[in-house]
């Protein structure tokens, strides 16, 4: 990183080219890499906690829901066939929440200063920290994925390959999402407050867990709130992916609030209109 | 993506529009429905609904392909459906409230069980006459017929008994108490063995044709499920003779057995309450009726993987596919 900003800096006043944006976001991509690597139990609990709903959760839940046919499906599924989409959300919403956790940490440790005074454009930092993010996002859910397998859940071949877009903007707007929150904590103790008030609500009051008909035959007002979520979206999108499919309007849901949380996290994070000035003004550090 | 698809769609049902006819229709009886289903097995699509006298059960159709056969069990009667028209064209006489039967290997005769009557009755379809009527145990239900025609399996419900009749005297020569309410009677293809399962027994009973003794009863066991959710009632062994399906009936499955090791190898998950298999001319498929979800489950038969299910009529209950 910190080659990739001297080597930068050599050009600051031409402008930059391609290929030093490229050395740019290898150097994020490897900080985050190297970092997950160097964090064993990071890659553990981000595999076991996944593993535990589909492990213990779906197995009670088996028979309960073991009956419904909905698109993708053309059949009959186990219960924990219908879940592993939204698991594979799970992984992402932890992994996006918990980037922007690093970014909270990173801005009171002090290394996000060595990032943000970086000469390049505040946004390609950002989507570099949150395609890093992504990436390794993108690994657990692949590990996952193969865990499932042995447990019985298999997909037809090509759906492992067209779950990859899809994890990816899933995995972007999550991101995104995380660093807009990410901006607006003050502390790193208040990261608990997002795992309650974000993280939950989401998870839980989306399509992962249940099929929105059942939802919707339990509570109207619940069903609404599922379709409000943009989580369902990313859940879904996995999930029709996975079986080789294209579900249209959680494409364009996911792609609309990527942006939007990028944008959202990008002002946020610009030093002359964003809520860190705010925040600076009223924070001595 | 979508034009892939219907690109695949288009040359899947490609060899079947070059086909004449209603070759690989798939019938199925719908008991409540009062109805026949015909459902394509290439698209795997319903093609048409065919209205048919009350409760019908028991389907079959003739070697040509040109014939279905239905119980239709409160009318008392065996309605004949003309595949080419998609109509029904006549009817049997076959005694009070036929549930299932069984068609000779040679298309000629068709062997009835008459619930009520605790009898057999013996058809001629060339002359459509009763030829005979073998009086058998209490609620006769299963029927099977060995490959060569000449034994005829009939288990009776209440009496808990496969009685096997002699084809050219119509006389029992033996009974075989299997376990508790035997519904269906299934010859594997090379005549060796029957397999009859039992319902509320839970268990499939091989009995061996040559001596008439039982050599082995499987048994299954479904993780979650409890024992008596586990109904064994359709049987159907594919034509090699390796593996056979059971329809599990309350527990939503049907196994699969090896039959040469009698052990249970996988259960597939279907639709509530599966009830009768059939398979596709080409073995590839085995198809179930589920009963209490209104629907039939394709099956892979290479990889035991269930691959669609196709809503019918109400409560389906038996099925057919035209030979090729």
């Amino acid at each position: 990183m910190t080659n990739a900003t001297i080597s930068a800096e050599t050009y600051q006043r031409h402008g930059f080219g391609l290929m030093q944006y490229l050395v740019c976001l290898k150097g994020i991509l490897v900080r985050e890499g190297l970092r997950y690597l160097h964090q064993r139990e990071r890659f553990v609990s981000s595999l076991v906690r996944p593993l535990l709903w589909l492990f213990i959760f779906a197995a009670g839940f088996r028979q309960v829901l073991g009956v419904s046919i909905i698109p993708p499906y053309q059949t009959y599924v186990l219960y924990e066939v219908y879940i592993t989409p939204g698991l594979c959300g799970m992984i992402l919403l932890f992994s996006g929440m918990q980037s922007s956790l690093s970014m909270v940490y990173d801005r009171e440790m002090g290394n996000m200063r060595t990032l943000l005074v970086s000469p390049f454009p505040r946004w390609f930092l950002l989507v570099s920290k949150l395609l890093a993010g992504v990436v390794v996002s993108i690994v657990q859910v692949y590990a996952f994925l193969l865990i499932a397998w042995f447990w019985g859940v298999k997909a037809p071949a090509i759906g492992y390959l067209l779950i990859l877009p899809a994890l990816f903007l899933g995995g972007m707007m999550l991101g995104g999402l995380g660093m807009l929150l990410s901006s607006m904590i003050k502390q790193l103790e208040n990261f608990a407050g997002v795992m309650n008030f974000v993280i939950f609500p989401m998870y839980f009051a989306s399509s992962a867990l249940y099929p929105l008909w059942r939802v919707q035959e339990a509570s109207p007002l619940l069903y609404k709130i599922c379709l409000f979520n943009p989580f369902t979206y990313a859940v879904e999108l996995v999930r029709f992916a996975f079986y080789g499919q294209i579900e249209w309007v959680s494409l364009a849901v996911v792609c609309g609030f990527t942006l939007l949380f990028m944008a959202g996290a990008i002002i946020a994070y610009d030093p002359s209109r964003g809520l860190t000035v705010r925040k600076q003004e009223g924070a001595p550090n | 993506m979508r034009q892939h698809m219907c690109l695949l769609a288009a040359t899947a049902a490609l060899p079947f529009l070059v086909q004449p006819g209603w070759a690989n229709m798939v019938y199925v009886s719908n008991e409540k429905g009062n109805s026949v289903t015909v459902v394509d097995s290439k698209t795997m699509e319903v093609v048409k609904t065919i209205d048919v006298g009350q409760r019908p059960r028991g389907i079959t159709i003739s070697p040509d392909g040109k014939t279905v056969y239905v119980c239709a069990s409160d009318d008392d009667t065996v309605e004949m459906i003309d595949t080419a028209s998609g109509e029904v064209v006549g009817s049997l006489p076959s005694g009070p409230d036929p549930e299932l039967f069984v068609l000779s290997p040679d298309g000629k005769r068709l062997y009835i069980a008459n619930e009520d009557d605790n009898l057999v009755t013996v058809i001629d379809l060339e002359s459509k006459s009763v030829l005979a009527e073998i009086p058998v145990g209490v609620e006769p239900e299963g029927m099977g017929v060995s490959p060569d025609g000449k034994t005829i399996v009939n288990t009776s419900e209440t009496t808990n008994m496969a009685h096997f009749i002699d084809a050219s005297t119509h006389e029992i020569t033996d009974n075989v108490l299997v376990d508790s309410r035997p519904r269906f009677a299934e010859f594997k293809p090379d005549g060796s063995e029957v397999w009859v399962s039992a319902e509320i027994g839970g268990t499939v009973s091989v009995i061996d044709n040559k001596t008439r003794a039982i050599t082995k009863k499987i048994t299954f066991e479904i993780q979650g499920l409890r024992a008596e959710q586990i109904q064994p009632v359709g049987v159907a062994i594919t034509s090699d003779g390796k593996k056979a399906y059971v329809a599990l009936g309350p527990a939503n499955r049907v196994a699969v057995v090896n039959t040469e090791t009698y052990e249970v190898e996988k259960y597939i998950l279907v639709g509530q309450r599966v009830w009768q298999l059939g398979f596709t001319p080409d073995g590839k498929s085995v198809i179930s009726t589920n009963g209490l979800s209104n629907d039939i489950t394709f099956i892979d038969t290479q990889t035991d993987e269930p691959i669609k299910s196709v809503t019918v009529g109400q409560l389906p209950w038996g099925v057919t596919v035209a030979p090729n």
